[in-house]
């Protein structure tokens, strides 16, 4: 079950909140590409998500990894979202010097991403 | 009635006694089913070609005895075929392996089956070769190439289980047509029936990672718990003739089947889910609809199919130079300024102790690691407590064996010439494996599979295989 959501006010009455209250992901890794795929725990919060997660988003949280791409493909079936991002895994899992050459943990830097609610 | 796929293993390195749950709820479904062991990573297989250059008795899995041993008579005793890519660079080895172990437990005659065609190293240079498009290296020197093997599809181990084989024992395949093969033999689908295909290679998909289905690499306290982690149930996948799929775990075990659990493994190592490749079928996953029947019972439906791609993915793998680690922590009062002096200091010594070429990069485990970027932009910019629990991280490359030894050996060095109470240095280094995907003609490749017929013809093979 949810935790309570720690929320922040803003001006304007909206909340914002991490990515990790509203969704769950898993990362995925073939050479130099990784696949995270982001789910809505509610259905109901797909349409902030499909709003707010864009491929310009997801870029620019990569960017200081190397993305060069981002390509997502909507679920709707599954109030869900696949992102594949090119060239973020710093030589992948052959040829990085970093701790996660695959990239796994690289799912929950994506759900750290700040959404309006 | 459906036929059952049940997982024993997700990865080299799983857990060993993980299959014996999923055979005994097979057993006492008495349905017929198979069991498959996926053991066969990206770049497992290089280190099987490599470990088999150094010992030709060596080059399959190295726990295969110890996953099977707990269930092959049980399997045998019950008809569950066996299958797993645990043959890696050497398939008749793990045959032998089989061999002697159920000799051992009274069953001298069973039947094994090996797949061949997945190696083609040898005539690598003459095919026509296409780069596969996330990728662009360039190809690797004839004398740097450690293997190159072609993913299979699930026709030559349908073929094997066609033979009455009670184990299949295979190398490089695409992992899901492990499972797609004993639904192919049961059921007896057509080769073009994409939609029935499709479900079944996704069968296999949700099944290849073994317990990534039923609640492993899932839990986040507070958010999704999962029980029982310890004891995680590998999954069981119910397949009817039609195609349709139930994801389920045996009885008695932790874990979960959820329709979240489902959902994160249905779209792992996926891109576009429109036009998901494997060998044997295209699977368009965008009208997919996952459902849960009752607790760990969860449905899928809305799997389609379409011709398989033309070409298959092979992964070749080269001589990658050296790769080294060493790691060093600073703990209590002020040890984030003294973690950070010491990088400070190796990456002085570095500039001097090691030539230009030397790829570096250095991590400050608890301020910022696995999220960073080589050059450490986070590292900079992350703010942490002063005191705490840090370990600075260095990890090298060379072509040289001896500058990574220098490097990791600067790190070392830290304990009695760096800054104040670093301790618990490891390190350690290696050869480092690279790999590079192409697409080869369907018509290059000339997958089928053969029975196991002696111990002593097994061992001939073996040798010609080493010698060649």
């Amino acid at each position: 079950m949810l935790q309570a959501e720690r929320t922040t006010k803003t001006a304007n009455s909206s909340t914002t909140v991490t990515l990790h209250q509203l969704a769950h992901a898993r990362a995925g890794d073939k050479g130099e590409r990784l696949n995270v795929a982001l789910f809505a725990y509610d259905p109901d919060r797909y349409a902030t998500l499909l709003e707010q997660v864009t491929e310009e988003r997801v870029l620019a949280l990569f960017a200081h990894r190397g993305a060069s791409r981002v390509r997502r493909y909507p679920l709707p079936n599954l109030a869900g979202m696949n992102f594949v991002i090119d060239d973020v895994l710093q030589g992948g899992v052959n040829g990085a010097l970093n701790l996660d050459g695959h990239g796994k943990t690289l799912s929950f830097l994506l759900l750290s991403l700040e959404v309006n609610i | 009635m459906s036929f059952l796929l049940g997982s024993g293993a997700g990865f080299s390195g799983d857990r060993t006694d993980a299959a014996v749950a999923v055979v005994a709820e097979l057993i006492k479904r008495q349905q017929p089913s198979a069991l498959v062991f996926e053991t066969l990573g990206e770049r497992t297989l290089a280190a099987a070609h490599r470990a088999m250059r150094d010992d030709p008795e060596s080059g399959f899995e190295p726990l295969l005895d110890e996953l099977l041993a707990p269930v092959l008579r049980d399997c045998l005793d019950h008809n569950i075929k066996i299958l797993g890519n645990f043959g890696a660079a050497n398939p008749s080895g793990a045959c032998q392996v089989i061999a002697d172990l159920a000799a051992q437990l009274g069953r001298a005659d069973v039947r094994i089956a090996q797949v061949h065609g997945d190696d083609i190293r040898q005539q690598l240079h003459r095919l026509d070769l296409q780069q596969w498009e996330a990728e662009r290296l360039a190809m690797p020197d004839d004398d740097a190439l450690i293997s190159a093997n072609v993913y299979l599809g699930a026709k030559a181990l349908s073929e094997a289980l066609a033979m009455q084989a009670e184990v299949v024992v295979t190398g490089r395949v695409a992992d899901p047509a492990l499972f797609l093969a004993p639904l192919m033999h049961h059921f007896d689908w057509r080769w073009d029936d994409w939609d029935r295909l499709a479900c079944g290679m996704m069968a296999g998909h949700l099944a290849e990672c073994g317990a990534q289905v039923s609640g492993g690499y899932f839990a986040d306290p507070g958010f999704k718990d999962v029980p029982g982690l310890a004891t995680v149930g590998y999954p069981i996948i119910e397949v009817e003739e039609d195609g349709s799929l139930i994801i389920t775990k045996p009885a008695h075990t932790g874990g979960c089947v959820t329709e979240q659990t489902v959902k994160e493994q249905l779209l792992y190592e996926v891109h576009d889910p429109a036009n998901y490749l494997t060998p044997d079928v295209t699977v368009d996953l965008s009208h997919a609809v996952v459902r849960q029947l009752s607790p760990n019972r969860v449905a899928v439906t809305g799997i389609r199919g379409k011709p398989a791609p033309e070409r298959l993915k092979t992964t070749v793998c080269y001589e990658g130079g050296w790769q080294g680690e060493a790691e060093i922590s600073y703990a209590g009062p002020n040890a984030l300024a003294r973690a950070r002096l010491a990088e400070q200091v190796l990456r002085e010594r570095l500039a001097f102790r090691a030539p230009a070429e030397l790829r570096t990069r250095l991590d400050i485990i608890g301020l910022a690691s696995v999220f960073d970027s080589d050059s450490g932009e986070l590292q900079r910019s992350a703010s942490a407590s002063a005191s705490g629990d840090y370990r600075l991280r260095l990890a090298a490359e060379h072509s040289e064996r001896r500058w990574v030894a220098r490097a990791t050996q600067e790190l070392l060095a830290l304990y009695c010439a760096g800054p104040a109470g670093g301790g618990g240095v490891r390190r350690q280094f290696q050869r480092r494996v690279f790999t590079a995907s192409y697409l080869v003609k369907r018509s290059d490749v000339h997958a089928h599979a053969s029975l196991f017929e002696s111990s002593a013809l097994g061992e001939y093979r073996s040798e010609c295989d080493a010698a060649s």
